[in-house]
């Protein structure tokens, strides 16, 4: 009763402050999270104006580091990408959680994405948009692909394809049988995970057609037929699926990886009110809804799944058995330094002949 | 046992998509002769010289250099050498490179091509110029240059395409007198094309007169200037007073013309046929027309007619006077005698004119 | 007086010039140089060091791909050459009048959609299941499917479909200045087609090839979306590692390096370029 009535009161607080001044909301995310339509909605509802920029992790780290913070309102990284990138560049202001419809947010995510994005004692990220990379394959063609390492057989040699990034060093790790979140911790220990990982990918490099680097480049591999089998993530798969019946994604056997991406206040965002009001519009449970039809990944939002339309809850729980889901990998924040030892293997990998 | 001509035409014909510019052309060229095609722009005679370097293939007829047909060679196996209108010395290359390109083509060994670059440079009297660009040369310089150029390949023919069109008046002059020179001191065949008349006065030994694809006349300057062979030639070749008017008499070979004005003229008459009541031109040339400060009558004086001084046109020896028919109001020029006896005319003073028919040629309309 | 006034006046016209140089040009290089000297220590500690550039020569995959991006861009450069001096020649000598101005533009066409679409456009063409292995399929060529893309081959396809227009604007202007009666006068006397190309039109166009070949050597060495779209797992590319650098690696100081060593390389290879063809750079660039 208290708490509704608290966000009562911000509800009306934000309202009356939206009214007196309108404010243009300059959003930095991944495609797919803002589609026009819930825009048009949000404006019409707050006379805010809102601006989308595009982007992937790494850019958006880039992007904030290079302005300390500025130029955008509002960002949506993965959550464990935030807390070193506060350490190492304070490119990011805390959460004012007093601000924040907390009822709409699933309580679980709210809790384990605030304990990862905190820095200082201070929370600096809040749960949106949820998903897993595992692989994507073409069941007529590669039936016998269930795990990250099974791209390596020869029965599928010139017709794989995965990224030369962070995720597929850790995917293969846990394929491998190793644990490379629990070392995230010791240097050494990781390290030494790098290193059997390279091996691994070294020797299977005669097998990749290509490494991708966007994801339409990876969809136009995979309706081809080009490639039969890749690591990439689940909405890719998802959306071939529909068209081609035997492509879909699996869940590996040693578990996808699970990323949640958040929303985070720039440190020199101007534009709070309305960062705090496209929060609380879009973790509605209609609003999330249309979010998962656009983007294809579930949200944090409670009651979110309503909307969602039948076929991709079909597709969602084909790949996802509750076995499945609780063998998910969930990242941990990144320790700041680690991508260099990861940079330095990647650069390893690309080198050997 | 003449020798052979070194250039011969026959029958020459160059055919483009719509119209025909070089029409059935035939002509010798004698070994060691200045040879002149002389026309107006656009009669062909370019073409005539671009088929003659290989750079136009004749639609029909052939085309003989020392004896061998040229048909079918390219220009760069043809005993021929050209210079060019812009001289078209090449800019990347010094002096020497220009002109032992030719032979550097031909595979002539390196010393023999300095030796030999040398004495061309020394004929044409520009000694040790082989380091100098061409762009430090004068225009003067450059023509001797392109001269060198060819003429060190020792061709059979000479090709000049109006080299002089792009001098000042001046160097034009002296260059006539030059080209002519360094003829003599090559021996070698020149073939000439210009519209300047005076330039192919000055230099040929035989001049051709070429007018929309054909020639109208082969001769030597005295011919053409003197026996112009139609009204064409006659009003090309010099300059000459021109009337037109029908006939009223033929005498042997003395016709009455009489102009739209009213005029009776009489003058010699070339070719044949001429029958009372056909059209007529008369030219005269200024030089011809004899002066007078008194009335002329009688039959010595054929022609005569009192006109008033226009304007007179001093220029040293080569001074003119205009003057006007009181009656028609054309006008004619007359050379002034270089007496000098008529310097101090006056515009509006009247003066009889006359000439003898023998210098004046008249040619019957559609001949020409 | 006066000259003062004028003096002004020369100050007031320099003014945005310079400012654009200094804003545009110089500032940013001055921090990007900063940047490289400075070594990472710790999280938000720096020492100032040449450590970053030593990291580039101390490991084989930077240097050997710095010397391969050079070598891809010198090799595109001289095939841009060989495959646009004869369309040049053919435009610019064979050319007249409205199928001169119709040629040009059709070398413009391609320069009218994105360098992406470009890409995308070799992509579809050269894939495993695009229409050259089709083509080549369905003739009888090849017995299966072939896949032509994802190799350096296809990377110095694209950039020669993309720098060619930029060999053959020059070329042609240089050309069109060239009097046909050079050419005539030397065959007159005497000279074969090849000599002819050797000793009058080349070096006639020395400043053109000249000013094109700087171009296409810029153009292909920084270009960053051909070769990544393109090119395999084996052709990296040097902006490719400065991307990386900079973005994936959040490695700004060893991305400055790297980007003042391309400057360093690209000027030394157009300084060495001049050299040999005895150019200057305001006689090529300067036109």
């Amino acid at each position: 009763m208290k708490t509704s009535l608290v966000s009562m009161t911000v509800l009306a607080a934000a309202l009356s402050a939206t009214t007196v001044s309108a404010e243009t909301l300059r959003l930095l995310t991944w495609g797919g999270y803002a589609p026009a339509e819930v825009i048009e909605m949000f404006e019409a509802e707050t006379g805010h104006t809102v601006e989308v920029t595009t982007s992937n992790n790494e850019e958006m780290i880039a992007k904030l580091r290079a302005t300390n913070g500025g130029g955008f309102d509002l960002a949506q990284p993965s959550q464990d990408r935030i807390a070193s990138a506060q350490e190492e560049f304070g490119i990011y202001k805390p959460i004012d959680m007093s601000k924040v419809e907390e009822a709409q947010i699933v309580p679980s995510m709210l809790s384990a994405t605030a304990t990862n994005t905190t820095f200082d004692g201070e929370v600096y990220g809040l749960p949106h948009i949820w998903g897993t990379s595992g692989l994507i394959v073409n069941k007529a063609e590669a039936e016998q692909v269930a795990d990250y390492t099974d791209l390596c057989d020869a029965s599928v040699a010139g017709k794989v394809s995965y990224r030369l990034k962070r995720p597929t060093l850790i995917g293969f790790a846990y394929a491998m049988g190793l644990d490379p979140f629990a070392a995230y911790g010791d240097t050494e220990a990781y390290q030494g995970i790098l290193d059997k990982v390279e091996e691994k990918l070294v020797s299977c490099k005669a097998n990749v057609k290509t490494y991708w680097d966007g994801g339409d480049e990876i969809k136009n591999l995979l309706r081809s037929g080009e490639v039969v089998a890749a690591m990439a993530w689940d909405t890719g798969g998802w959306q071939l699926n529909a068209d081609n019946a035997d492509i879909t994604f699996v869940a590996p056997k040693s578990g996808a990886l699970g990323w949640i991406d958040t929303f985070a206040l720039p440190s020199r965002g101007r534009a709070d009110e309305a960062a705090y009001a496209w929060i609380n519009f879009v973790m509605r449970p209609d609003v999330a809804s249309m979010i998962t039809n656009a983007a294809g990944n579930f949200t944090a939002a409670v009651g979110g799944d309503e909307g969602v339309n039948a076929d991709l809850k079909a597709r969602y729980q084909a790949s996802f058995d509750q076995a499945a889901i609780d063998n998910i990998n969930w990242y941990p924040p990144v320790p700041a330094g680690l991508e260099t030892l990861e940079g330095a293997t990647l650069d390893r990998i690309n080198a050997a002949k | 046992m003449t020798s052979p001509a070194d250039l011969v035409c026959r029958e020459l014909t160059k055919d483009f998509d719509n119209f025909r510019a070089v029409d059935q052309v035939s002509f010798e060229v004698p070994q060691g002769s200045f040879f002149s095609i002389l026309g107006p722009s656009g009669c062909g005679k370019t073409t005539l010289l671009r088929m003659i370097a290989g750079f136009q293939f004749p639609t029909s007829g052939d085309l003989l250099i020392k004896g061998n047909s040229m048909l079918g060679v390219g220009p760069n196996k043809r005993p021929v050498s050209m210079v060019f209108q812009h001289l078209a010395l090449f800019p990347m290359m010094s002096i020497g490179k220009n002109i032992g390109f030719g032979l550097r083509q031909r595979g002539v060994a390196a010393s023999e091509i300095k030796q030999r670059v040398g004495l061309v440079l020394e004929r044409v009297g520009l000694p040790g110029i082989e380091d100098r660009q061409v762009d430090q040369l004068s225009g003067g310089q450059k023509q001797r240059v392109a001269i060198a150029r060819c003429m060190v390949l020792e061709p059979d023919v000479l090709l000049l395409d109006e080299p002089l069109g792009a001098l000042d008046l001046k160097l034009r002059e002296h260059m006539k007198i030059e080209l002519k020179a360094l003829q003599a001191e090559f021996n070698t065949t020149f073939v000439y094309i210009t519209h300047d008349q005076s330039e192919a006065l000055v230099m040929s030994d035989n001049i051709v007169v070429m007018n929309k694809g054909r020639f109208d006349q082969i001769g030597t300057a005295k011919d053409l200037y003197y026996e112009p062979a139609n009204a064409f030639v006659a009003g090309f070749v010099g300059d000459a007073n021109r009337f037109e008017g029908k006939i009223t008499a033929v005498n042997g070979q003395i016709v009455t013309v009489q102009t739209e004005a009213g005029v009776s003229l009489h003058a010699q008459l070339t070719g044949q046929g001429a029958a009372v009541g056909q059209m007529a031109q008369i030219f005269v040339r200024p030089e011809a027309i004899e002066l007078s400060k008194t009335a002329l009558q009688g039959a010595d004086h054929s022609n005569a007619s009192e006109r008033i001084v226009d304007s007179v046109l001093f220029n040293g020896a080569n001074s003119l006077v205009i003057l006007r028919d009181p009656i028609s109001g054309e006008t004619i020029q007359v050379t002034l005698p270089q007496t000098g006896a008529f310097l101090g005319l006056g515009k509006g003073e009247t003066i009889y004119t006359s000439w003898n028919p023998a210098q004046a040629r008249c040619f019957v309309d559609g001949d020409a | 007086m006066g000259s003062d006034r004028s003096k002004l006046g020369f100050y007031l016209l320099l003014a945005p010039l310079l400012l654009w140089l200094v804003t545009l040009i110089i500032l940013p290089h001055i921090g990007l140089f900063a940047v490289s000297i400075s070594e990472k220590v710790g999280v938000r500690e720096y020492e100032t060091g040449l450590g970053n550039y030593a990291v580039f020569f101390n490991e084989p995959l930077y240097w050997r791909t710095f010397a391969r991006t050079a070598f891809m861009s010198i090799s595109t450069t001289v095939l841009t050459l060989l495959l646009g001096f004869p369309i040049a020649y053919y435009i610019a000598k064979l050319t007249r009048g409205r199928t001169k101005t119709t040629l040009f533009l059709m070398c413009l066409i391609p320069f009218w959609v994105s360098e992406l679409v470009r890409t995308f456009g070799w992509m579809i063409l050269l894939r495993e299941t695009g229409v050259l292995s089709n083509f080549l399929q369905y003739t009888g060529v090849i017995g299966g499917p072939v896949e032509f893309l994802y190799n350096d081959g296809a990377i110095m396809v694209g950039l020669v479909y993309t720098s060619i227009l930029f060999m053959i604007v020059p070329l042609v202007t240089t050309l069109d200045s060239l009097d046909d009666s050079l050419i005539e006068a030397g065959y007159d006397l005497g000279g074969s087609g090849f000599s002819i190309l050797r000793e009058i039109v080349i070096p006639h166009a020395m400043p053109g090839i000249v000013s094109g070949c700087i171009v296409v050597f810029m153009l292909s060495l920084g270009n960053y979306l051909t070769p990544i779209l393109l090119g395999g797992k084996d052709s990296l590319w040097f902006t490719g590692l400065i991307y990386t650098q900079f973005i994936t690696r959040f490695n700004w100081e060893l991305g400055s390096a790297f980007g003042f060593l391309l400057l360093a390389l690209s000027s030394a290879v157009v300084f060495l370029g001049l050299k040999l063809s005895r150019q200057s750079l305001s006689n090529t660039m300067g036109r």
